[in-house]
């Protein structure tokens, strides 16, 4: 047995700008004749560039390899144009790559959109058969899973209405369900988790994080990094149509959304660029792990070490380090600043400075965490230096139930999230 | 796109197996094999399309009597009586209705194959299966409403007491000439569609010409005996004066002209066949 269930080698696909756009006859010959003209008079036609290849090209994916391991569950992230849904619409052949090849071992089954062929005429019962069919399911398998469709999009007293009088919901979760219950050893999932409400989103991700411990492959194309990450082990960043980076989803979901930022979890300044004042200069700022190592990807149920370091200019201040926390939404989650007697009470001498503080484990809530660093003098209160989003980490919750989620899977808003012990006692049991 | 598997029936629905994906050099491939795998897709969107097209409609199926019931009534009136084309003995109602049958079931395929990549648009660019399924499922729909008007035209033979001959064996044959014609053309004329959405214009003029330069409303008869052999070479022609001479005992078609005009149909359909495969994985991206 091979041990691949992917393969991309080299993969690329390019598109003809002009071609995609003149759909009528006339323009065509229009153009034809253009270019014709345009070839008399120049045998170095401007429609041609140096290397032979049309101006108008466009290549959405180029030279892209990977490979997936068979029940690997891999998230594929990147911004919009990065070549995702090209990639998507190779591996589910709906267009065809201009150069390398896939190979797939397995079964494959692909969602680039949930209720494709759903027609609203149709009943709700009809339409399962129509979309199960399109989606590669035989009549026999739909029938068997027929119930269980129903059940799981909670339409059973609507099933024989046609789909045009369902609400949005309903038809969503009609959709989804059908799609649900394919059962390929290869998936490859678009962002159809952006669909419903919160309610059956959450049971949306049970059910691909359910498809994903049957030991099925599935490749998981989307924008949502909370979602990436509570799915996938690993993940691929693509960027203007190549990979950029491929690895552990914490790792990559954070190279991603420090790119979003624009900031990375570690900032050093050299001596001319460091923020300075008289009597201090900002050094070095950075997130880590308890053990001191750099990280820019936390577990919720991790504590975050911050650590400044700074050179003290001018001897006889009271510097005291301080930090702002902002989350992904711009909310100012809190600021902190050394309280501890000894920077209360000493004026510095002059010499580098470490200042570390940590925020505990169970506080954060998931996340990108953009942090502002400045040494400030308390009273009376005089900022030295403050730089606002020197660094941005990620904040994840890695699903293992030992969070303030607990069993909870779906969205959970609040701005932190602390771990609360709760008390719960039976009174008057009967 | 070229698909290497060892067993198409596997592929699909089967266990583990290859699927290589990588840009198909050759066009020459057709993968007919991949097409029967899907078939039970083909008959679903044939229900499809048969069961929606008289959804929230009173009259529902019985459109598919009424409409070629009027089209007939209308001709009778102004044909039969007023420009009082011959019928060749024939009571002009049958004789018309008679050649509508084939004819309708000829246009609406014609047309429904013409339009099936661009109005399945969603389809192509979310899903793949053999694009061929979409043609393929359009000139089968007609079939229904072909086998409804085909029981009223039995009934009004019952009532003008004409009884049909043993050519009757025939009419799948003649039936099979107009879906291969109509698919044929449809072939190329969706593929075009696809890149050059002139064709959607086009289609209802061919229809038009068309269905007068077939013998639809008036007999091969009054047609010039010098202009009979390129009369004989469209197709529609033959199966028109096939149906009349299987079903109302008239002149049968010039069978060698009927070759003929099959032979020439077959190379626009294999020729469209291959136009198609070799358009069909840019479908996706240019639709």
């Amino acid at each position: 047995m091979n041990n691949t269930a992917i393969r991309v080698d080299r993969l690329g696909k390019r598109y003809c700008l002009g071609q995609i756009h003149s759909n009528l006859l006339s323009e065509k010959i229009g153009n034809g004749l253009r270019s014709f003209y345009d070839r008399i008079r120049s045998r170095n036609s401007s429609v041609l560039s140096s290397n032979g290849s049309r101006q108008k090209d466009f290549w959405a994916l180029k030279d892209v390899s990977f490979e997936i391991e068979p029940g690997e569950v891999v998230g594929i992230i990147g911004r919009n144009g990065a070549g995702k849904s090209t990639l998507l619409k190779i591996l589910s052949r709906v267009t065809e790559p201009t150069e390398g090849q896939v190979e797939m071992y397995g079964r494959v089954g692909s969602l680039l959109e949930v209720g494709t062929g759903f027609h609203p005429e149709l009943t709700g019962r009809e339409n399962i058969f129509l979309n199960g069919a399109i989606l590669g399911m035989k009549k026999a398998e739909i029938r068997r899973k027929f119930d269980e469709i129903v059940v799981f999009a909670e339409v059973d007293k609507f099933i024989d209405t046609p789909v045009k009088r369902y609400s949005s919901g309903m038809y969503v979760r009609l959709a989804f369900a059908v799609a649900a219950h394919l059962e390929p050893e290869i998936l490859v999932v678009d962002e159809v988790l952006a669909v419903g409400d919160a309610e059956f989103q959450k049971k949306c991700l049970g059910k691909m994080e359910e498809v994903g411990k049957e030991g099925r492959t599935v490749l998981f194309v989307s924008h949502n990094v909370d979602a990436v990450l509570r799915l996938c082990k690993s993940a691929i960043l693509l960027k203007g149509g190549s990979v950029q980076i491929r690895g552990s989803s914490e790792q990559v979901t954070g190279v991603y959304l420090k790119e979003q930022v624009g900031v990375t979890s570690a900032k050093q300044w050299n001596i001319c660029t460091a923020p300075v004042n008289a009597a201090v200069r900002l050094m070095e700022v950075y997130a880590h792990r308890s053990d001191g190592s750099p990280c820019d990807s936390f577990d919720v149920t991790e504590p975050v070490g911050i650590t400044m370091k700074y050179d003290v200019l001018e001897p006889g201040h009271f510097l005291t380090p301080a930090c702002n926390f902002y989350n992904d939404r711009g909310v100012n989650i809190f600021d902190s600043h050394d309280t501890s007697q000894e920077c209360r009470t000493t004026r510095k001498s002059m010499g580098r400075y470490e200042s570390t503080v940590w925020i505990p484990a169970n506080f954060l809530s998931e996340g990108v965490v953009t942090v502002g660093a400045a040494i400030i003098t308390p009273d009376p209160f005089l900022v030295h230096l403050h730089e606002k989003e020197v660094i941005a980490f990620n904040m994840a919750d890695s699903l293992r139930k030992n969070s303030a989620r607990g069993e909870y899977k779906g969205t959970m808003p609040g701005i932190i999230r602390p771990l609360l012990r709760w008390h719960t006692r039976a009174r008057n049991q009967t | 796109m070229i698909v290497d598997n060892q067993k198409l029936q596997e592929t699909y629905f089967g266990h583990k197996h290859k699927t290589v994906i990588k840009p198909s050099r050759s066009s020459m491939t057709l993968n007919l094999g991949e097409v029967w795998a899907y078939r039970e897709l083909l008959s679903m969107l044939v229900w499809r399309d048969v069961s929606v097209r008289y959804k929230q409609s009173l009259v529902g199926i019985g459109w598919a009597i009424i409409q070629p019931l009027f089209t007939m009534i209308i001709f009778t009136i102004i044909f039969g009586r007023f420009a009082k084309l011959p019928s060749d003995g024939v009571p002009y109602p049958v004789f018309s209705f008679c050649a509508l049958l084939p004819w309708n079931y000829f246009s609406r395929s014609l047309g429904g194959a013409s339009d099936s990549l661009v109005s399945s648009a969603n389809l192509i660019t979310k899903v793949y299966f053999p694009r061929l399924i979409l043609p393929l499922s359009r000139v089968f729909t007609g079939l229904v409403d072909f086998a409804i008007s085909f029981l009223v035209l039995l009934a009004m033979m019952v009532w003008y007491r004409i009884t049909p001959t043993i050519g009757l064996l025939l009419l799948p044959l003649l039936i099979c000439i107009a879906m291969i014609t109509a698919l044929g053309i449809g072939l190329w004329l969706t593929a075009l569609n696809v890149k050059y959405r002139d064709i959607a214009f086009v289609v209802p003029f061919i229809t038009q010409f068309w269905m007068f330069a077939s013998p639809v409303a008036y007999s091969t008869s009054i047609v010039p005996q010098k202009w009979q052999w390129l009369y004989g070479l469209n197709p529609m022609a033959g199966v028109i004066e096939g149906f009349r001479w299987a079903l109302l005992g008239k002149t049968a078609p010039d069978f060698a002209m009927m070759l003929a005009s099959f032979v020439g149909i077959c190379v626009i359909f294999i020729t469209g066949l291959i136009y198609f495969k070799r358009m069909e994985r840019t479908f996706a991206d240019v639709v």
